[in-house]
């Protein structure tokens, strides 16, 4: 069942569009991912469907949380949705607390916003969620101020936080980018068992594929402000066939085997302003002939369930089913 | 084979908070190491944030002064910060930091920034500094015509370029990068790990290689030390290390990478976080978050000892199963 539904979501600052339509789809208890370079709209995305983008862009297509239209519509209604039915997590989580307050004190602020709690029970609660989210010895700690936790902890605090409305949804941006690596590995551990125990969905924003297949069911790969590929995750592991998914998983250092020259993706993303015409991706792309410059591809369904937007797919190794005859261009 | 660099019980201690009624504890950031770099050698270093990797990579182009030890760079001692022999050392010795729009100058123009060194050492002047910073520019993979460029005006992999060509103005026999590639993406930071792969072919510079991530480590390393808490807890060549890691923290460092296409379960999480260096533990430091740790390691440190050719260990553990196999 569809919980959140984007359709033609457009998002532009200044006049420059940096969003070209984005159709998305979360259901309830699922785990998508969102992967892509810095730059390519993955985070304005979420920021764009809750309303958190600053007032100089124009948002415009349709984002419908359980039934209820959240672009251009009161700010109070995105706020019952926001923090309530939605939740979002950031990279940088000392920055996202409030250093002059006690963590308990801020937890207990979403519970009395969301949950109606008074201060009493809003300190229960709020050792509970400490406590769920394995923060030590939580009865005592509640009482402590952000710069007394590590960066591990802090983001554990957030993650409570953003649990205290009891979401139906956590937006997860890049969580564990700041961390260390056996912090990360905590944190991802942590995400999981939270999913499975509430049953929430999660949207998990990274540009760490590793991070995002330990997480995630589904996943989108973004490019200049489009998806261009998405799939299950094990089909879309086994088998990248947009070219630029493929580059990111080439792009990888691998911990075993041979230690070969890495391949990167030549070149940068495109700048917004002057984004190239056609695809996106073509001036970076090594299957590219003249016909990807002339027109963008749209994003399709294919054969084996996946969406693709691309000219000159990869074709599966050893898969000869895979290619699609109607992709390839007359 | 002669070193080029070669430390030796380096310490760094730190001041401790200053208070009215609290005694400044002293932090020992670096304690106790010892290290050799061949020439054309890349040394990596890995550890969580913390533990003492950068300020150990500071010591060792000696702008950090070492509390203890002593650092020598071609059998000579390392002269003190600011000497002028110090300076001229420096030429021969570069740093590449994390952030290259912190370590670059937004008023000038790139080829004025990569000429720089050459001035200062009075390397080279006129035409021949224009030609020679235009051939940097070129072999790290940017055009001529952007050395007019101001920092801004590039991406951040280019700039990440524009480091490493004034790193190397000076045609230096050690690089030690600081993170040079952790604010990159992963396409951009493939492109910066391979120019920095081709630069240890064609000039046989030896780097040592300072990063939290794992996979490119093992790319570009010959040698691996895994820091943990100021002290190297594990030495051993790229391959072996992360093949079969002997250290408990080792094994869960690398075992907490997370890889594409590999599940969460069967990975080694660790308990707690890194302890406070100001508040070592006792003993081996890891034992607090040890799943192997036995009564020994609570009260003995372990001292980092070869346990095959070629590698070491700080590991009770291992000299115990060591002890037993003799």
């Amino acid at each position: 069942m569809t919980f959140v539904s984007i359709r033609d979501l457009k998002v532009s600052f200044d006049g420059v569009q940096v969003l070209h339509g984005i159709d998305l789809d979360v259901d309830r208890g699922a785990a998508v991912g969102l992967v892509g370079e810095s730059g390519c709209g993955k985070s304005v995305t979420w920021l764009a469907a809750l309303g958190l983008l600053p007032g100089k862009a124009s948002v415009s297509g349709s984002v419908v949380v359980d039934g209820q239209q959240l672009i251009g519509t009161q700010r109070a209604s995105v706020e019952s949705v926001r923090g309530g039915k939605i939740a979002m997590i950031f990279q940088d989580p000392s920055s996202s607390l409030n250093p002059v307050r006690t963590v308990g004190r801020q937890i207990g602020e979403s519970l009395t916003l969301h949950r109606g709690l008074d201060r009493r029970a809003g300190r229960i609660e709020a050792i509970r969620l400490l406590d769920m989210v394995g923060i030590p010895d939580a009865g005592r700690r509640v009482d402590l101020y952000p710069h007394e936790f590590s960066g591990g902890q802090c983001q554990r605090v957030m993650i409570a936080m953003a649990l205290a409305g009891e979401p139906d949804l956590l937006i997860a941006d890049e969580p564990t980018t700041a961390l260390d690596a056996t912090i990360q590995a905590q944190i991802l551990d942590l995400l999981g068992m939270l999913r499975r125990e509430t049953g929430m969905a999660m949207v998990f924003i990274s540009h760490d594929l590793g991070a995002v297949g330990a997480i995630c069911d589904d996943i989108n790969v973004m490019y200049a402000g489009n998806i261009v590929e998405s799939g299950g995750i094990d089909q879309m592991f086994a088998h990248p066939r947009h070219p630029y998914t493929r580059g990111l998983f080439d792009a990888i250092p691998r911990l075993d085997g041979a230690r070969n020259r890495l391949i990167p993706i030549n070149g940068t993303v495109p700048d917004p302003r002057h984004m190239p015409t056609g695809c996106a991706f073509a001036p970076r792309c090594a299957k590219a002939s003249a016909f990807c410059n002339s027109a963008r591809p749209p994003l399709k369904p294919q054969k084996d369930g996946r969406q693709l937007a691309c000219c000159y797919p990869m074709i599966g190794s050893g898969d000869v089913a895979d290619v699609s005859p109607e992709m390839v261009p007359a | 084979m002669t070193a080029l660099i070669k430390a030796k019980g380096l310490v760094r201690c730190y001041e401790g908070q200053k208070s009215l009624f609290k005694r400044p504890t002293p932090v020992r950031a670096v304690d106790g190491v010892d290290l050799t770099v061949a020439p054309g050698e890349t040394l990596g270093i890995v550890g969580e944030s913390g533990s003492g990797k950068s300020t150990l990579g500071r010591m060792l182009l000696g702008i950090d002064p070492p509390t203890e030890g002593h650092v020598t760079f071609d059998s000579q001692p390392m002269p003190p910060l600011q000497s002028p022999s110090w300076r001229t050392l420096r030429a021969q010795m570069q740093l590449i930091y994390q952030d290259p729009l912190a370590a670059l100058d937004r008023r000038l123009t790139i080829a004025d920034q990569i000429g720089e060194p050459l001035e200062i050492h009075g390397l080279a002047k006129g035409a021949e500094l224009k030609e020679r910073v235009e051939d940097l520019l070129v072999q790290v993979g940017l055009r001529r015509d952007q050395g007019d460029r101001y920092p801004h005006e590039l991406s951040g992999g280019q700039r990440q370029r524009v480091v490493i060509a004034r790193a190397l103005a000076t045609s230096p026999r050690l690089l030690v990068c600081d993170e040079p590639v952790s604010a990159l993406d992963v396409s951009i930071q493939a492109q910066v790990v391979n120019l920095l792969r081709d630069l240890q072919d064609s000039h046989g510079i030896a780097m040592v290689f300072i990063s939290h991530d794992l996979k490119v480590v093992r790319n570009i390393c010959d040698r691996v030390a895994v820091m943990y808490l100021g002290r190297i807890v594990e030495e051993a060549s790229s391959d072996q290390i992360f093949a079969s890691p002997q250290h408990p923290y080792t094994q869960a460092l690398v075992s907490s990478v997370p890889v594409p296409g590999k599940a969460l379960e069967g990975r080694i999480l660790l308990k707690g976080e890194p302890p406070n260096p100001a508040l070592r533990p006792t003993g081996c430091a890891f034992h607090p978050r040890c799943g192997s740790a036995v009564a020994a390691c609570a009260s003995a440190v372990p001292l980092l000892e070869p346990v095959a050719a070629g590698r070491s260990s700080a590991c009770h553990l291992s000299s115990v199963s060591k002890g037993l196999a003799a």
